[in-house]
């Protein structure tokens, strides 16, 4: 009897989760898609193409290994949602875990799969509404923003951006990261103009890594 | 009106935030019953509650950092929807760059065009957009317990996330070292500032840095280049 209540409320997860994902695509595709009505400006195909071949290789594999990943540690429920919301390995894994462990349930277990989905819950609620009063606030700031005094701050994001990122993961990494960074550093030298095709080289980047990475493991220097 | 900022995009922010809500409330709501069910306490549910929504006000504070160093390029709605739906600053802004690269623009300058504007939105949604197809078909099978094989040889697996990384990050090195000192300097600045929140974390024991390192090594580095650009003369900028 308990086991069929399990079965029942399980396979009832899955079918509104799934509902709730689909409407979530759906509304997640016709953003663009108002935004291209709206100001009757569709892009054309070759930009996009173009666009996402500098990041879809790359986050598609993540996105897919991180389902796996987390998916077993949040539980149904926890997971339909955390995957509409993002943010997971910064917030919602931890969040959840930390749950967990305060209220003694295991992950994986029936208990766990409530309160992660609580924490879940909670933390997605929290997070939108103060991105929305962060927004707010700022829209009010907005020409302050736009000052030219701060002109060359936000000309310099990407090298922020990646400054940063590079020493987390080169400091952990840099036997891995020494051949692709001394080619993309030649190459961008040799020729400053290719700074105008990056997404082209992301995934060339990104093979070159793959390779080295590939032969150090082999023998077995990593 | 600036198109990026208009009244339209933040009706379609909104309307996002509206959905999010509704979805975790519905959630929430499940899950409480269920707990209850399961003889989990009220009292404990609360707790579970309160706690989550304390730990999430730092990261969400991060998130909202991260959504204002974009919004000079791309207004303030488009990265507010974008971060609350799936994405993280640390994807989105590549996933910017390499659209208006492609339409031979930069994501140093506003966009200054609806048609860019909207193909930065595609990338952005088209990018990471797979969790939303394969959850909704796979989950079932793989919470049967599929998860168990990709287990096997963890290590490569690892390593090979971490390579494709790297090999990302070289190509933004690459391009940051070579458009000229004063992105030089912001780089060795964010890179520096990173490294001392790193020493700190690890070191010192300052744990609610950790949300912080990345806004504020990018915020640090950003506020530098214009003391550099202030500062140093400008012959040596160009």
């Amino acid at each position: 009897m308990m086991n069929q209540t399990v079965k029942s409320y399980e396979a009832h997860v899955h079918t509104y989760g799934r509902i709730w994902m689909v409407s979530a695509l759906i509304m997640m595709l016709l953003v663009p898609v108002s935004m291209c009505v709206y100001f009757n400006a569709w892009p054309g195909v070759m930009p996009v193409l173009k666009g996402l071949l500098g990041v879809a290789p790359i986050y598609w594999t993540v996105c897919t290994i991180e389902v796996f990943t987390y998916a077993p540690m949040l539980g149904s429920g926890g997971t339909y949602l955390a995957f509409v919301t993002g943010n997971i390995t910064n917030l919602k894994a931890p969040a959840a875990i930390n749950a967990m462990q305060a209220a003694d349930v295991k992950p994986g277990s029936e208990k766990g799969e409530a309160i992660s989905t609580i924490a879940i819950a909670t933390t997605s609620i929290v997070t939108t509404v103060i991105l929305a009063l962060g927004v707010l606030l700022f829209a009010q700031l907005a020409p302050v923003l736009n000052s030219p005094v701060l002109q060359p701050a936000f000309k310099n994001i990407l090298p922020a951006l990646f400054g940063a990122l590079g020493v987390v993961y080169i400091s952990k990494n840099w036997k891995v990261a020494l051949t692709p960074l001394l080619v993309m550093i030649v190459l961008f030298i040799a020729v400053p103009s290719l700074a105008n095709s990056v997404s082209v080289l992301v995934p060339v980047g990104a093979l070159i890594s793959i390779g080295a990475a590939r032969i150090l493991y082999k023998k077995g220097m990593v | 009106m600036d198109f990026k900022n208009s009244t339209f995009m933040y009706l379609i922010g909104g309307f996002v935030g509206i959905f999010v809500i509704t979805q975790s409330l519905y959630f929430l709501i499940k899950a409480a019953k269920r707990g209850k069910e399961l003889g989990i306490s009220g009292d404990a549910i609360k707790k579970t509650i309160v706690s989550s929504a304390v730990f999430a006000i730092l990261p969400s504070v991060s998130i909202l950092l991260g959504l204002i160093t974009l919004s000079y390029s791309l207004g303030l709605p488009l990265p507010w929807i974008r971060l609350s739906v799936i994405g993280a600053v640390t994807y989105e802004l590549p996933a910017a760059t390499a659209a208006l690269n492609a339409l031979g623009e930069n994501i140093s300058n506003p966009v200054s065009n609806p048609a860019a504007f909207s193909t930065v939105a595609w990338v952005m949604t088209l990018g990471c957009i797979t969790p939303l197809i394969i959850i909704p078909l796979f989950l079932k099978k793989i919470q049967g317990g599929i998860h168990k094989i990709q287990k096997k040889d963890n290590r490569w697996g690892d390593l090979f996330l971490t390579a494709m990384f790297l090999g990302m990050i070289a190509a933004f090195l690459g391009m940051g070292v070579s458009s000229g000192l004063l992105s030089i300097l912001t780089l060795i600045s964010s890179a520096a500032i990173m490294g001392v929140c790193g020493i700190l974390v690890k070191v010192k024991n300052v744990k609610w840095l950790e949300n912080f390192a990345l806004p504020i090594s990018m915020l640090g580095a950003m506020a530098l280049s214009i003391l550099y650009a202030n500062v140093l003369p400008a012959e040596l900028l160009k």
